[in-house]
């Protein structure tokens, strides 16, 4: 089997996603920027999991662990955007500079 | 067949998290600190089977081996493993107990508050057993997801909301990057238990993909325990936050993320130390150094220490740096070194946290200037101020004194430029370090007081749970200062860890 298409579609992904990162100034957008990065750590693991056939199949397994706690960290995620954009009416990350230096 | 006897401390504090779920429930808002008392009891039951542990040999109705390995290789409770879950049980006691009072002054949410304390030092009980990439992975997790809501607690107050967010996105990245670092390390040797991935890596050093995939998981923990250049987060987030969490922060949180790089570095990259050495020399360096220059010219007491975690984590890393280069023993003093100096670190910075929160309950600020003359009307807070703060600038004889000596004993012991080059730089941190830390000394005892302080009620006595926090961590490291192997004896069996490596 031929790992290496699902790699350079897994290293766009996360690049992708860095890039939204740095760039994006909304903190849901930053967010879904970084759930980009762990579906390329998915398409990865699962990759190499086929690749390298393991009786344990831990790849699958850890992309199954890797999705539940992506999921528990955006309920907490979304928890602090909407808290932040009660009191602020924003959630512009940029406008998040009260403590610096 | 389980063994159970080696999973009693999870066993015993998963009990707790639903015991105190429990009592939340039940409880009427004016007793919700008794939720806070089931959490401490529960954690300090969880102490005893790691001593029945640690100590098996000696008791007649205790078997097995001192190393219990569980669930093929995943799951290790050695000597290491026992020390730092100790450590992480009493951090959690002590930060509990720093809270009582705070939280209920500030009238939030109590009982969920505890519980999310005591369910983020599950994870770190976890973290510290926890070989191979899934667990750590899952333990880390359990640490930082409690942590990102606690840090977040005081809901009206815009600085926490940013502390908050911060330290949320910024551990939620770490954790894809060290996810991604992960897979490709799993992907390139096949396996996903340290010792396997050991065994698999001694041809790989070469091997671009794989030294990108340690690099990211170097870069992900580098996050987890705010080392220079990833730590920017760290000073915001604890001045932000409540200050009983920036405390459990800056020492449960923190030794979690050592714990893991440590584990990783020496068991399932340890074939390939030529990668993760000299970045570790970097980071070492540079957050000791930019961390205490940063350090000097706060205002904010909290923020200060925040950069002062940043530079002790420096030190911490110092040893670590070298000991790639060293030969098994060097390799156990390297370890020894570091564990203690985090050890010493765990106390004395919990130990001046919670000085803050009993002084900035009488000036109601944390702003240096406000401080001035504290020894006037708040003598023993004074003293105590000055006890923790020479101790983190290591002066004997206090505690801090010792974990400096054991982290140059151990680089300098090495040989090689690189290592006498780092023990300077240390030696240099050092003496910077002793300049804030004096001024702050200074500006309570030697300066006027101002005019707005101290507030109407700053006779008011310090709540008792703070109390007993500031005695147990004043009295360890006073009696460390003047008898270390109270300390270094757990740093000594922690040794174990370097023979496996």
């Amino acid at each position: 089997m031929i790992v290496n298409q699902f790699l350079v579609l897994g290293a766009l992904l996360f690049s992708i996603g860095v890039y939204g990162v740095l760039v994006r100034r909304n903190a849901v957008l930053v967010l879904l920027s970084i759930e980009l990065m762990l579906a390329a750590v998915n398409i990865n693991l699962v990759a190499f999991g086929a690749f390298v056939d393991d009786a344990a199949a831990a790849g699958q397994v850890f992309a199954l662990f890797v999705i539940t706690v992506a999921a528990a960290e955006v309920g907490i995620g979304l928890a602090i955007v909407v808290l932040i954009f009660r009191n602020r009416s924003s959630a512009n990350v940029d406008e998040l500079d009260l403590m610096k230096w | 067949m389980f063994d159970y006897h080696a999973l009693a401390p999870e066993l015993i504090v998963g009990g707790t998290l639903m015991a105190a779920l429990l009592a939340d429930l039940v409880l009427p808002e004016e007793r919700k600190y008794l939720v806070g008392v089931v959490g401490i009891v529960g954690l300090v039951a969880a102490l005893f089977p790691l001593l029945t542990l640690g100590f098996c040999e000696d008791l007649g109705f205790c078997s097995g081996a001192t190393e219990r390995v569980m669930f093929g290789g995943s799951y290790v409770v050695d000597d290491f493993a026992l020390v730092m879950k100790g450590l992480f049980l009493v951090t959690g006691v002590i930060s509990i107990l720093m809270s009582v009072g705070y939280i209920e002054s500030e009238r939030y949410y109590q009982g969920e508050f505890y519980w999310l304390i005591v369910a983020s030092v599950t994870g770190a009980v976890v973290m510290a057993s926890s070989r191979d990439l899934i667990t750590v992975f899952i333990g880390l997790e359990l640490v930082s997801g409690p942590a990102f809501l606690l840090a977040g607690w005081r809901k009206g107050d815009v600085r926490s909301n940013e502390a908050a967010l911060k330290f949320f996105l910024i551990g939620v990245l770490s954790a894809a990057i060290l996810l991604f670092g992960m897979s490709l390390v799993y992907g390139l040797t096949g396996e996903i238990t340290f010792e396997g991935i050991r065994a698999a890596s001694a041809t790989l050093a070469d091997e671009p993909a794989f030294v990108m995939g340690v690099i990211f998981v170097l870069v992900g923990f580098g996050f987890k325990i705010s080392a220079v250049p990833f730590h920017f987060w760290a000073p915001d987030t604890y001045q932000g936050a409540p200050t009983p969490v920036a405390a459990y922060l800056s020492v449960g949180s923190k030794a979690a993320g050592f714990v893991g790089l440590l584990t990783v570095c020496y068991l399932a990259f340890s074939e390939v130390a030529s990668i993760w050495g000299p970045a570790l020399w970097l980071l070492a360096a540079l957050s000791m150094t930019i961390g205490n220059l940063t350090a000097l010219k706060q205002t904010n007491i909290v923020r200060l220490l925040g950069f002062s975690s940043v530079a002790h984590a420096g030190f911490v890393l110092v040893p670590f740096a070298m000991a790639a280069s060293y030969d098994a023993e060097g390799l156990q003093s390297a370890f020894f070194a570091s564990i203690t100096y985090l050890l010493v670190y765990a106390f004395m910075n919990l130990g001046a946290f919670a000085v803050v929160i009993a002084v900035a309950a009488k000036t109601g600020s944390a702003e240096l200037d406000d401080w001035a003359g504290l020894s006037r009307y708040a003598p023993v807070p004074a003293v105590l101020l000055a006890v923790f703060f020479f101790s983190l600038a290591g002066i004997p004889p206090l505690a801090g004194w010792f974990a400096k000596l054991v982290m140059f004993r151990a680089v300098l012991g090495g040989t090689g430029a690189w290592g006498a080059a780092l023990a300077v730089i240390a030696a240099v941190n050092a003496v910077i370090a002793l300049a804030y830390y004096a001024r702050v000394v200074k500006t309570a005892f030697m300066d006027p007081v101002p005019a707005t302080v101290p507030l109407a009620d700053a006779g008011a006595p310090i709540a008792p749970a703070l109390v007993l926090a500031l005695g147990v961590t004043a009295a360890v490291v006073v009696v460390a200062g003047f008898y270390p192997p109270i300390l270094s004896f757990f740093g000594d069996a922690a040794r174990a860890l370097a023979f496996g490596g």
